[in-house]
């Protein structure tokens, strides 16, 4: 274990660290697995992602610790650094400021010397080559003074949040250690991950590559400035603000179109470049989120953005309305662009030149005219504002529409909003989803799907699946909803899905501010009302319809000098960066490959968390199951390919029929015993029993994950030394459990910790996979539409998800709360290879690590009985029908403080102060031989310096008849060389008697990384 | 000012109200659901013209009072030949074939009125006005065996500005057979099985939470809310004769001026209180 400074973060960090290591330590396995080097490149775009990762720690060498100690921003590298370039390293230290470029030179030497160890690695150059071209631009990048400029003035306005990402030093400083930790993290990653082939050119560093950006602005001006081409959106988004003096920017988003008509949003905190696939780069500044009440809007500025966005979508029929609504708005138009009414200078045809109606009318025009002349006195921004208070009212008012099919093949349109999910066929609405009444939404391949709460007198949920165009159309309405869940239904953004353990798919967060932070924030708006100057709308009308900008504007196109292949907007080329960069993007064009997304996906997480960072985000709960992109899987995995395979091979079959698509039935009628039971045998793949408690200080963090079987054999490794016996009364029955619950709790002060994981989902459409288990935490209390039901069962506060199964007659009794999601074993797989190629937290990683491998293990292992299990309190129900046992589980995490969980007596509940994961597996048949049923839970307590992890496994034994449950647990304390181990040891231990005292230590193991790695075992 | 509806404080404004005299055919060859005691016209003429008088000379509105038509014996039931929101009046196609040319008169009177009149004129639609709710925020439409899809994607064309929910109708006539608004955020909802599984239906797709008033009678959930300047909340719902339970649940609106109208001769032929009149708020301006 690497002794660092006390966060958490760090404590992720190393565990993350160690997964690189692993991979050098054995570099065969690495280079042999094309999904090796995908994590690798994953974790090798991350880092580029946060460009201004400082040196990677090196935990192994003893040179490396010190500096660690001296900088944090240093760590890591040295440790990758053969001793010949130990001499950068004690550079690196003197000059802080210069790190970045040291860093790049680092990280190719690194690559170098990755090569050197694993040859093989070099087989996939394409990659390779797009590392280096982004170091390349890395280094560009430091040259780069404005972009340091942007970066710190970013800096200093919390809500900038980007650039952190490209300035190391200074966000290192400014930042909390725990970003740094993570920008270490990162660093590291890129280290192992890069492969370079020989060719690739470093040298040239001088040139900073700018691309030209061009947006259309909502008065259908046209705003452009010269960016770094490795800059994140948040930099031209603020830019694009500041040029509009514009401070509840909350609000707006800057949109692209990919093939004219699909809108995507940019994503603020990942690069621009990796999510805009061709030059030029055009935007559109529109408002994201329609505020429900704009005159909660502190400025009027901001009001008058919307204005006019809405009079762009009221033109363009997007906003529909009546003949008597378009007159009246347009009337507030006129009154606030024109002010009164004057009859000599507003004559008969001084309308006509305003667009109001797509379908405008010589009558209509008449009636503006008739209603304009009403309004008289009312200045513009009470225009506005009346104009408002109509076009709030519209039923489509800030309503994202999305084309699909249902599950017969009906065409409908999916529109989100503030409130939820609504289902329109025609113009008609035949069915709502709130968000209350959403347990989770998925997404997979062009399906999307939602899990919704059982209604009343129903005791499962259902599953309501649906069909998009294609694979790009449902990530971009699954990420939508995230995001308009995010922003209208939670106090905080959540964090992005932070272990990786057990997930899959996209970790694809929005990272912004909430509606409530907005507004908080705007209650500190100190400023008089800016002056700006409302453009006649009759510009805007030209420009309006759809897709506004013209990407075919070919004067833009002009700006940009045709400099071959994709690297043509780079104004200053280098030709050797160019061509690396052509590679890159050819390679990132065909799909958005695997390897492209993990980058993605780091950089966001990072922003996300520099966000919380920035902002209060105290608490952070949430509960995912994701499923991230297939196919990639890690040579760890290997071991367990076999038995993932039939998993897979399940889940597939499983796959088509877990949908009940029946939308228009309304509820669907949740599985019942019977499909569950076929669940069962299909091995069900991950299930997501989510039950969030929140704490409601918010400052806990839930999560829940659960897994398939899949995931079994993972696990297995997990197993601990310790056994209890009788104390699980959980039972399977069947040898084979699928689920796996992953429990985490976070305070507040694992925070920072959560913040640092993400590394695998990105915008590629790699992933295929994606879930979001919308958690209604801070709004709860206002809401409490539907979760009354399910509340009873739970903590008041916290619905979230509960699921049932009912598998056994025992089920019955208990309270199983079972997620069927769809993940298939590749899934699993993938999300394996990409937990272990980048780590994110502490905890979940450590975990993660032992559970694939046990080679990394550091700190101490405390092997005995589950440390904290709250039987009482939290009662986890496992049920464990026949031999195809399902299982279901409840989890429920509660404060350490308040405990209001569901669970079932049997299983026992791990409660972490911090967090807690709690994960169930079953065995299968294929794994693990011959224990009936497994029952791991994890939990972590993550504090400052130290974080706890502990594992569960629960085997369950037939034994003619007899069954016998061993409880083992293992708890492994992680952290800095600060911290007291014994201490923390013999904390663990007792408490853990506490709750089982008739639980037995059986072995503790020290590990200690420190300067020396010496491990100590007593 | 007009715009969209004003929200709930000018809910149930009305200044028109357009009915049409009885035609004595209705005793024998009105439509109705399932057979059942005679019509007494004599009394149900009683009962109407009480009706007309409440409206006209209680609560001032100027009434509009369309001519009996013979050949038409349901052209009573004025409600479902249009559908008037604002200043948009949706002609409707009646779901059934015997009541096409309702629609003739209903349209004329509209006109008259100035309204911006929208027809259904799509063979495939049908649209009767009964089923069509709405609660000053948006509109519920029940697809029943008078009302079709298609009908209801028209009412949605017509008054864009509205959400317009689709509600399926079992086991009853119209959807306004069992339900009615009663106040400004206030659905009067009968008690039966088909009428409790509508509002859960109505209240899971609206973004706005309504409340409920629950009555025992289907029948007695069909009332008329009215805002008239003067006199406040005004409801008008059946007489204590006819459904002494559900009177009693009406006279606990202690906000509103209550006004029983017995109803028994239409009833049986399926007619109930808001059948029998298009309420129109017809502003000076516009």
């Amino acid at each position: 274990m690497t002794t660092e400074v006390g966060s958490e973060t760090e404590v992720k960090k190393d565990s993350e660290q160690l997964g690189p290591d692993k991979a050098k330590d054995n570099p065969e396995e690495a280079s042999e697995t094309p999904e090796n080097q995908k994590s690798r490149e994953t974790s090798s775009e991350e880092a580029q992602d946060s460009s201004s990762v400082p040196a990677p720690t090196s935990q192994s060498s003893p040179s490396s610790q010190k500096e660690e100690k001296a900088s944090p921003e240093s760590k890591g590298i040295s440790r990758f650094l053969p001793p010949w370039l130990k001499k950068q390293k004690s550079y690196t230290l003197a000059e802080p400021k210069d790190e970045t470029k040291k860093r790049t030179t680092g990280e190719q030497q690194v690559v170098e010397e990755s090569e050197c160890q694993a040859p093989d690695r070099v087989a996939q150059p394409q990659k390779s080559l797009e590392e280096a071209a982004a170091e390349n631009q890395h280094n560009a990048k430091a040259d780069d003074k404005e972009e340091k400029h942007s970066v710190s003035s970013a800096e200093t306005q919390p809500a900038k949040e980007d650039g952190k990402e490209m300035e190391v030093e200074k966000v290192a400083k400014e930042k909390e250690e725990k970003q740094t930790e993570k920008e270490k993290r990162e660093t590291k990653e890129v280290q192992t991950a890069e492969i370079k082939p020989e060719s690739i050119p470093q040298k040239s560093p001088k040139k900073i590559k700018t691309v030209q950006c061009k947006v259309m602005l909502l008065d259908g001006t046209e705003y452009s400035c010269d960016l770094e081409k490795r800059a994140k959106g948040q930099v031209l988004f603020d830019k694009v603000c500041e040029h509009l003096n514009l401070l509840e920017k909350d609000y707006f988003g800057l949109l692209f179109y990919e093939n004219s008509d699909q809108k995507n949003w940019l994503d603020s905190s990942k690069e621009i470049k990796r999510q805009i696939r061709s030059l030029p780069w055009i935007f559109t500044f529109n408002v994201k989120f329609y505020p429900p009440d704009p005159s909660q809007l502190t400025e009027d500025i901001t009001r008058y953005f919307l204005c006019l966005q809405l009079r762009q979508d009221i033109a363009s029929g997007r906003l529909p309305c009546s003949f008597v609504t378009h007159a009246l708005l347009g009337s507030y138009t006129l009154q606030a662009e024109l002010g009164d009414h004057d009859p000599e200078e507003h004559r008969s045809d001084y309308i006509s030149e305003f667009q109001f109606a797509p379908n405008q009318t010589q009558e209509m025009e008449e009636k503006v005219a008739e209603l304009h002349k009403t309004h008289r006195g009312l200045t513009p921004a009470q225009a506005d504002s009346q104009f408002l208070e109509n076009a709030k009212r519209l039923s489509m008012y800030g309503v994202d529409l999305h084309h699909a099919k249902d599950s017969e093949g009906v065409d409908i349109m999916l529109g989100v909003c503030a409130n939820g999910l609504l289902i329109y066929k025609d113009r008609l609405r035949i069915n709502r989803f709130a968000w209350p009444k959403i347990l989770k939404i998925s997404y997979k391949r062009s399906n999307f799907y939602i899990k919704v709460r059982p209604a009343e007198l129903e005791q499962f949920e259902s599953t309501i699946g649906f069909k998009l165009p294609n694979h790009r159309a449902a990530k971009r309405l699954w990420k939508v909803c995230v995001e308009h869940h995010t922003f209208f239904r939670l106090v905080s953004p959540e964090q992005p899905p932070k272990a990786k353990f057990l997930t899959l798919g996209s970790k694809f967060r929005y990272s912004g501010r909430t509606q409530a932070q907005t507004r908080q924030a705007s209650n500190l708006i100190d400023r008089p009302a800016p002056y700006f100057e409302r453009t006649s709308s009759k510009r805007v009308s030209r420009s309006l319809d759809g897709a506004p900008m013209g990407i075919s504007d070919q004067s833009l196109l002009r700006d940009f000098p045709a400099t071959g292949g994709q690297a043509a907007g780079d104004k200053i080329i280098d030709i050797e960066a160019a061509g690396q960069a052509k590679l890159r993007e050819g390679g990132r064009e065909e799909d958005g490959s695997p390897v492209k997304t993990p980058q993605l996906e780091l950089t966001q997480d990072g922003k996300s968390n520099s966000l919380r960072v920035d902002g209060e985000n105290i608490y952070v709960r949430h509960s995912n199951l994701m499923l991230e992109d297939l196919d990639k899987t890690q040579d760890d995995l290997l071991k367990h390919q076999a038995s993932i395979s039939e998993l897979k091979r399940n889940f597939m079959e499983s796959t088509p029929e877990p949908r009940p698509n029946e939308w228009e039935k309304r509820r669907i009628t949740p599985l019942s015993l019977q499909t569950q039971g076929r669940h069962a045998t299909r091995a069900e793949g991950p299930c997501t029993g989510v039950s969030d408690a929140d704490k409601s200080s918010h400052e806990t963090l839930d999560i829940v994950e659960e897994k398939k079987q899949a995931e079994v054999g993972i696990e297995e490794t997990l197993v601990v030394d310790e056994t209890n016996k009788g104390k699980m009364q959980v039972a399977t029955d069947a040898g084979e459990t699928c689920k796996v619950e992953h429990l985490s709790k976070k305070d507040s002060s694992s925070l920072p910790s959560d913040s640092s994981s993400s590394s695998s989902s990105s915008e590629s459409e790699d992933e295929e996979v994606g879930e979001y288990q919308p958690h209604h935490r801070g709004i709860e209390e206002v809401i409490r539409e539907e979760q009354e039901e399910e509340e009873d069962m739970k903590r008041k506060e916290h619905e979230e998800k509960i699921q049932h199964v009912e598998t056994t007659p025992e089920g019955s009794k208990l309270n199983v709360p079972v997620e069927h999601t769809q993940v298939t074993a590749e899934d699993f797989v993938q999300e394996n290879a990409v937990t272990i190629a980048t780590e994110e937290k502490n905890l979940s990683e450590e975990i993660k690590q032992d559970l694939g491998e046990e080679k990394e293990e550091e700190q101490l292992k405390l092997n005995g009985d589950v440390s904290h299990v709250d039987i009482d309190v939290a009662p986890q129900i496992i049920c464990c029908s026949e031999p195809p046992v399902v299982k279901t589980e409840m989890v429920t995490i509660s404060d350490a403080t308040q405990r209001t969980e569901i669970s079932t007596k049997e299983v026992p509940i791990v409660q972490t102060e911090t967090k807690t994961i709690t994960y169930e597996s079953p065995q299968f048949d294929g794994s693990a031989g011959g224990n009936a049923g497994v029952l791991l839970s994890a939990q972590t307590i993550t504090s400052e310096s130290i974080s706890t992890t502990t594992t569960t496994h629960i085997t369950k034994m037939v034994k003619g008849g007899v069954s016998e449950t061993r409880i083992e647990k293992r708890i492994v304390i992680t952290g800095d060389a600060d911290i007291d181990h014994d201490e923390a040891l013999a904390q663990a231990i007792k408490e853990a008697k506490e709750q089982h005292p008739d639980m037995s230590v059986t072995r503790v193991v020290v590990h200690k990384e420190t300067e020396l790695a010496e491990e100590d075992e007593e | 000012m007009a715009g969209l509806g004003g929200g709930s404080a000018a809910f149930g404004r009305c200044t028109h109200a357009v009915v049409r005299a009885l035609p004595e055919s209705l005793c024998r060859q009105a439509l109705r659901r399932a057979p059942g005691p005679e019509v007494d016209f004599a009394r149900a003429e009683r009962e109407h013209q009480l009706y007309v008088g409440v409206l006209r000379g209680k609560l001032g509105l100027q009434v509009l009072e369309l001519p009996a038509d013979e050949s038409l014996p349901d052209c009573a039931f004025v409600e479902d030949a249009a559908v008037v929101c604002e200043e948009t009046a949706l002609v409707t196609r009646p779901g059934a074939p015997s009541r096409r040319k309702e629609v003739e008169a209903m349209k004329r009177v509209l006109e008259s009125l100035n309204l911006n009149i929208v027809e259904m004129i799509d063979e495939n639609a049908t649209l009767d006005g009964g089923d069509v709710l709405f609660t000053g925020r948006e509109f519920f439409v029940g697809l029943s065996r008078r009302t079709n899809q298609r009908g209801a994607e028209i009412l949605a064309d017509t008054f864009k500005d509205y959400a317009v929910s689709t509600v399926p109708v079992h086991d009853a006539l119209h959807l306004k057979s069992f339900c009615s608004m009663a106040g400004p955020n206030l659905i009067a909802i009968g008690s039966s099985e088909a009428a409790q599984k509508a509002l859960k239906t109505m209240q899971q797709m609206s973004d706005h939470r309504y409340d409920k008033l629950t009555v025992p009678d289907d029948a007695a959930a069909n009332c008329i809310y009215l805002n008239i300047p003067s006199k406040g909340h005004v409801l008008l719902h059946r007489a204590p004769e006819e459904y002494p339970e559900s009177a009693k649940v009406f006279e606990k609106l202690k906000d509103h001026m209550l006004i029983p109208i017995a109803n028994t001769e239409l009833d049986k032929v399926d007619g109930s209180l808001t059948c029998c009149s298009v309420l129109i708020n017809k502003t000076s301006e516009l």
